[in-house]
């Protein structure tokens, strides 16, 4: 057999392209109350992530550009943006999966007041978090050692742990977009994350909290926030399974 | 192009906190699928008898209708799926209403617009159904169910 290979210098090389960002921007400082759309083309390699060319962008080009961003590694949440029309954290997107022959919307999150042009206030959302009450509540003698709880217990609401609070789910639910005094799907979650968890006894607390009349019963199984959730959560289960919790425990 | 709407005003936090093991959302929710399944059932039945069984579509008149409501067990039939659709159509509206509606206002004159033509057809409907002469007086009588003799 022989390998014939055109360019053998090209082995492992990068590719570099240029890309254009179409950044939604709200500058009330500089520019009035109106957001207002803002491209930047950039250079950017074929291994970049959206986040690398915003960075770019503030760095090389126009440093008054803001958006939130910590681990940079699709860990700490802060960097979910609304991407082409879609809900997902800037620094897990390729620029490669995205098309980067047209033009990239990137939005700041929705339902969420802007701040500046991709930071929105996430107090509302961090509000409806702290209602759910997500800590562990024991009611029982407090054990000498580690609380036990066997691979089956744990694997029982092992999904929602994973959240990272980065509110791409609670955004892009239709029903929070016109309706923010709903729970939100990340609420339920973290709720979920509790009321399963066999060392928690403020299980029938958290399932009437959520009860409300803005509670589980407003979502509508549209599976918007299993789609955005950057962490792979089974968002929409999850809310089903609280609801199912809630018929049984009444009847 | 997408744009984003005006941000809205921050959440308020919720005063009255309901501690209640059932409510009217959850029974709502739970009438949402039990009818669900039912209607479907009612639903292609109906279908079945009115539009394949025995003669078919052609089979449907006057006559047809008429035979079917003299028959208790129709009567109950029609009656069930006439109530559970509607509720489950109202119900249905009623959180689109909740969901999209903005202001109060609006909110209450949908509701108001919804409540009234669920009242009058689940009211006509139900008369109907009940109060239905199979035969009518001074009709002619090919068009009339077999079994009325004057
Ligand atoms: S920067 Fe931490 S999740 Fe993206």
């Amino acid at each position: 057999m022989t390998a014939t290979l055109s360019e053998p210098a090209a082995v492992g090389e990068v590719p570099t392209f240029d890309v254009t960002l179409r950044i939604r921007r709200f500058t009330p400082e500089t520019h009035g109350d109106e957001a207002y759309w803002q491209e930047f083309t950039i250079q950017a390699h074929g291994t970049d992530r959206l986040l690398d060319a915003l960075h770019k962008a503030k760095w090389d080009v126009d440093g008054s550009l803001s958006f939130r961003r910590s681990c940079a590694h699709g860990v700490c949440g802060s960097d979910a943006m609304r991407i082409n029309g879609r809900n997902r954290l800037a620094c897990k997107t390729l620029l490669k999966d995205l098309d980067p022959e047209k033009p990239i919307t990137v939005e700041p999150i929705k339902g969420l007041p802007v701040i500046k042009d991709l930071i929105v206030d996430m107090e509302p959302f961090f509000a409806s978090y702290r209602e759910i009450m997500p800590f562990l509540v024991s009611e029982s003698q407090k054990p000498t050692k580690e609380r036990l709880q066997s691979a089956e217990q744990r694997e029982r609401f092992d999904d929602t742990t994973k959240c990272i609070l980065c509110a791409a789910c609670t955004s892009s639910c239709p029903v929070f977009w016109t309706d923010g005094q709903y729970f939100g799907p990340a609420a339920i979650v973290n709720a979920h994350r509790f009321i399963f968890d066999s060392r928690d006894d403020a299980g029938a607390q958290r399932l009437e909290i959520l009860n409300d009349k803005e509670g589980v019963w407003r979502c509508r199984t549209i599976f918007n926030c299993t789609e955005a959730c950057p962490r792979g959560i089974e968002v929409t289960k999850a809310i089903q399974e609280v609801k199912r919790a809630m018929v049984t425990r009444a009847y | 192009m997408t744009t984003i709407d005006a941000p809205r005003s921050p959440r308020m936090t919720r005063t009255t906190r309901r501690t209640t093991r059932g409510n009217v959302e959850m029974v709502g929710w739970l009438f949402m699928r039990i009818s669900g399944v039912v209607l479907v059932v009612l639903i292609f039945g109906h279908l079945f008898v009115n539009l394949v069984a025995g003669e078919g579509i052609t089979g449907i008149n006057f006559g047809f209708v008429a035979g079917k409501w003299a028959d208790l067990r129709w009567q109950i039939w029609d009656l069930l799926m006439l109530w559970l659709a509607m509720i489950h159509g109202a119900n249905g509206v009623r959180t689109i209403i909740n969901d999209y509606a903005e202001k109060d206002s609006t909110r209450l004159v949908l509701k108001v617009l919804l409540l009234t033509a669920f009242v009058t057809t689940v009211v006509l409907g139900t008369l109907v159904i009940f109060t239905f002469d199979p035969c009518p007086a001074g009709s002619p009588a090919d068009l009339l169910p077999s079994f009325c003799t004057a």
